[in-house]
């Protein structure tokens, strides 16, 4: 049944499902594409954190003494460092998926959602490649997760996810119509890992300042891994929940102008 | 016979203003806007333009529709709206079963993944199960031809490669009602002959297809009933023959008769020159539709202005975008060279020989020059005709009254022995 666009946005999630199998075939591709032609490969996964890290660790840890709370500040970055690194890679691949695609849109028909979708879900595998780094500076530093909090650190990435795939879908429908956000993502992300204590323990800085922060959804992000994996301090509740509630508003009003606008993206693109 | 695809009052708008800003920059509509805002543009200026009007059709299971039309007619529109890539303004369309599309063969294929990554992955776009396209590999690798290349990435394939591949895949899936736009106008002869074959299978299969195209041969031979859009309505929906015939008489502006008074500006060369090609009845008299059981005769009148090589009247009879035959007067008296002066040659198609619909004559006068004909005048689509059949019973078709294909359809003797 073929109708003029309806005016309520949603997510159909069992049309979704029925072509569960293209967005496999969609993040198998990305993964795939990635590394072929690159001489060290997958390596690259580790080699980016690692080097970012060992900036911040000199940078800010040596020269400008970033407060670290009670975590070795090595291990405190690499654990900022790993879940941003997802988050950049995340917003910039959604952000960019529909306009990047461009033949698929105009030419077949499938739930445009898939693309946003998949763009989340390809950087859990550098994510997961990256761990073992985290999990060797863990074990120089003696930092292991205090105790069963460690089963909330797969909930804190799934709130990055959701910001994520919830700024994507809202920046890819733009970049539809406006290719303005291939350049506004980079400068974003530049200043992504300052606002979201990346590089410091965001308990450290005065209060005031971690209510701001706190609207920041990757400041929850990762404070949260920090207290689920490092044993650091918990997160501040009631800013935290802030964290929550400004991603799922983002997730939300995201989703709902993508679909809104999903049925004039062939012509528009 | 259940139905396949309903579609009702289906309607697409444009606005002209959403094309232009397409590509236009977060400043400019900002910009827009704020005119707009404090009155200095008016937004009625947007101008709405209709690529679809109101298009009603239905089709039944199993059968093939031609969508035939002028290039911006709207055909393309409707296949996007048919394949949900974009949703129509105004209307609904209701589809009966799974269905796939080919709007372009290849669709998503990515460089540097192999042809058998390629094959998992355009057969996931096109809505294959991973199952099924397992299932198939072996007979999808085949038929491309490139099964010694499968593991190489697809950049470097050579084009003909690619497109092989591409279409081994689409050949190999099988929804149940199938959209096509186009894929014959890629590849050499060889592919497009294979297209259509397959196309031909699907059909055959008992699969309903909707197949956009130029290629009105194609469509005549392929479809069981055509609609003609123009400018984004249905303006005839019938039998495809009829469909394509009605659309080649209007696009060629062609008549039952063309005259050219003025001999310096009339088509030949410095030996022969055209004056008249006219379509006549066995009575002499120019007409424009002709029974199937009457012969219909081709006048050329042309001058000799000197004496010259032996010439030949030379005509090329084309009916439903095929070629039905070529013909030339070989009668003794053409094989002196022929003096100069005023000649008038007729030639005679039988009765009962074309079959119905739009016939169309390019007009030549030659000469044998061996290995090759030298035209001295050819004119094409120089005149056509139409030929219905009254069914009466007493054509080819005897009392069949459903679609009668091909470019010819003579009355044969059949001799049978019972035994």
């Amino acid at each position: 049944m073929i109708k003029p666009a309806s005016r309520w946005p949603h997510l159909d999630i069992a049309e979704l499902w029925h072509y569960r199998e293209l967005l496999q075939t969609l993040v198998w591709r990305d993964v795939v594409v990635r590394y072929k032609q690159t001489f060290l490969g997958v390596a690259w996964a580790i080699l980016v954190p690692v080097f970012t890290a060992v900036v911040y660790i000199i940078v800010f840890g040596k020269f400008a003494n970033f407060p670290a709370g009670e975590v070795s500040y090595p291990v405190l970055v690499i654990g900022g460092v790993l879940p941003m690194q997802y988050f950049a890679s995340s917003l910039a691949g959604s952000s960019l998926s529909l306009a990047g695609n461009l033949q698929l849109v105009t030419k077949v028909y499938f739930p445009r959602a898939l693309l946003p979708l998949a763009s989340v879900i390809v950087p859990m595998v550098d994510l997961f490649v990256g761990l073992p780094v985290l999990i060797a500076l863990m074990w120089i530093y003696e930092t292991w997760p205090g105790g069963i909090e460690v089963l909330m650190a797969p909930v804190f990435l799934g709130l990055a996810l959701v910001t994520a795939l919830g700024a994507g879908f809202f920046l890819s429908a733009l970049n539809v119509r406006y290719r303005d956000v291939r350049y506004m993502i980079p400068v974003f992300l530049q200043v992504m890992p300052l606002l979201s204590g990346v590089m410091y323990a965001v308990e450290e800085i005065p209060v005031k300042w971690q209510w701001i922060l706190s609207f920041n959804p990757m400041t929850a992000v990762i404070a949260g891994l920090r207290w689920a994996a490092l044993d650091a301090n918990p997160p501040n509740l009631e800013r935290t929940a802030v964290g929550v509630g400004v991603a799922l508003v983002l997730f939300f009003g995201g989703l709902a102008v993508f679909r809104s606008s999903e049925p004039r993206f062939a012509d528009t693109i | 016979m259940a139905v396949a695809i309903q579609v009702e009052g289906l309607s697409k708008s444009y606005r002209i203003g959403e094309l232009q800003a397409a590509y236009g920059t977060l400043r400019e509509s900002l910009s827009h806007a704020a005119k707009r805002f404090t009155g200095q543009e008016h937004s009625a200026r947007q101008e709405v333009i209709w690529a679809l009007k109101d298009v009603s059709f239905s089709l039944e299971e199993g059968k093939a529709l031609g969508v035939i039309g002028r290039n911006g007619a709207g055909k393309s529109t409707l296949l996007k709206v048919l394949t949900r890539i974009t949703t129509p303004t105004r209307g609904r369309a209701e589809i009966r079963g799974r269905v796939g599309s080919l709007l372009e063969v290849g669709t998503g294929f990515h460089p540097e993944l192999t042809g058998r990554e390629n094959i998992f992955l355009n057969g996931a776009i096109l809505g294959m199960k991973r199952k099924e396209i397992v299932a198939k590999l072996p007979d999808i690798a085949e038929f491309s031809g490139v099964e010694k290349f499968l593991d190489t990435p697809v950049k470097r394939y050579s084009s003909g490669m690619h497109v092989r591949l591409a279409f081994a895949v689409a050949a190999h899936f099988e929804p149940e009602i199938m959209l096509v736009d186009e894929v014959l106008s890629v590849g050499d002869a060889e592919f497009q002959a294979r297209c259509l074959g397959r196309m031909e299978d699907i059909h055959t299969a008992g699969r309903t297809v909707v197949f956009v195209s130029h290629q009105l041969q194609a469509v005549a031979q392929l479809c069981d009933r055509a609609i003609l859009l123009d400018d984004g309505q249905v303006v005839r929906d019938g039998p495809s023959e009829d469909v394509v015939a009605g659309y080649l008489q209007t696009v060629t502006g062609t008549s039952s008769s063309q005259t050219w008074d003025d001999e310096e500006s009339a088509p030949g060369d410095d030996l022969v020159r055209l004056h008249s090609v006219r379509v006549t009845g066995a009575d002499g008299e120019t007409a424009e539709t002709f029974d199937v059981r009457e012969p219909v005769g081709i006048e050329l009148a042309f001058s000799v202005l000197r004496d010259g090589p032996p010439i030949l009247p030379k005509l090329k009879v084309v009916s439903g975008g095929m070629i039905a035959f070529n013909t030339m007067d070989v009668a003794a008296r053409w094989r002196e060279p022929s003096p100069p002066g005023e000649y008038v040659a007729t030639a005679w198609i039988p009765a009962n020989f074309l079959n119905e619909g739009l016939v169309t004559v390019d007009a030549a006068v030659c000469s044998i020059d061996s290995p090759k004909l030298h035209h001295h005048v050819s004119v094409h689509e120089a005149v056509s005709f139409h030929i219905h059949d009254p069914l009466e019973g007493d054509s080819a078709r005897g009392t069949f009254t459903g679609q009668w294909r091909g470019a010819v359809r003579p009355l044969l003797d059949w001799t049978v022995e019972e035994g």
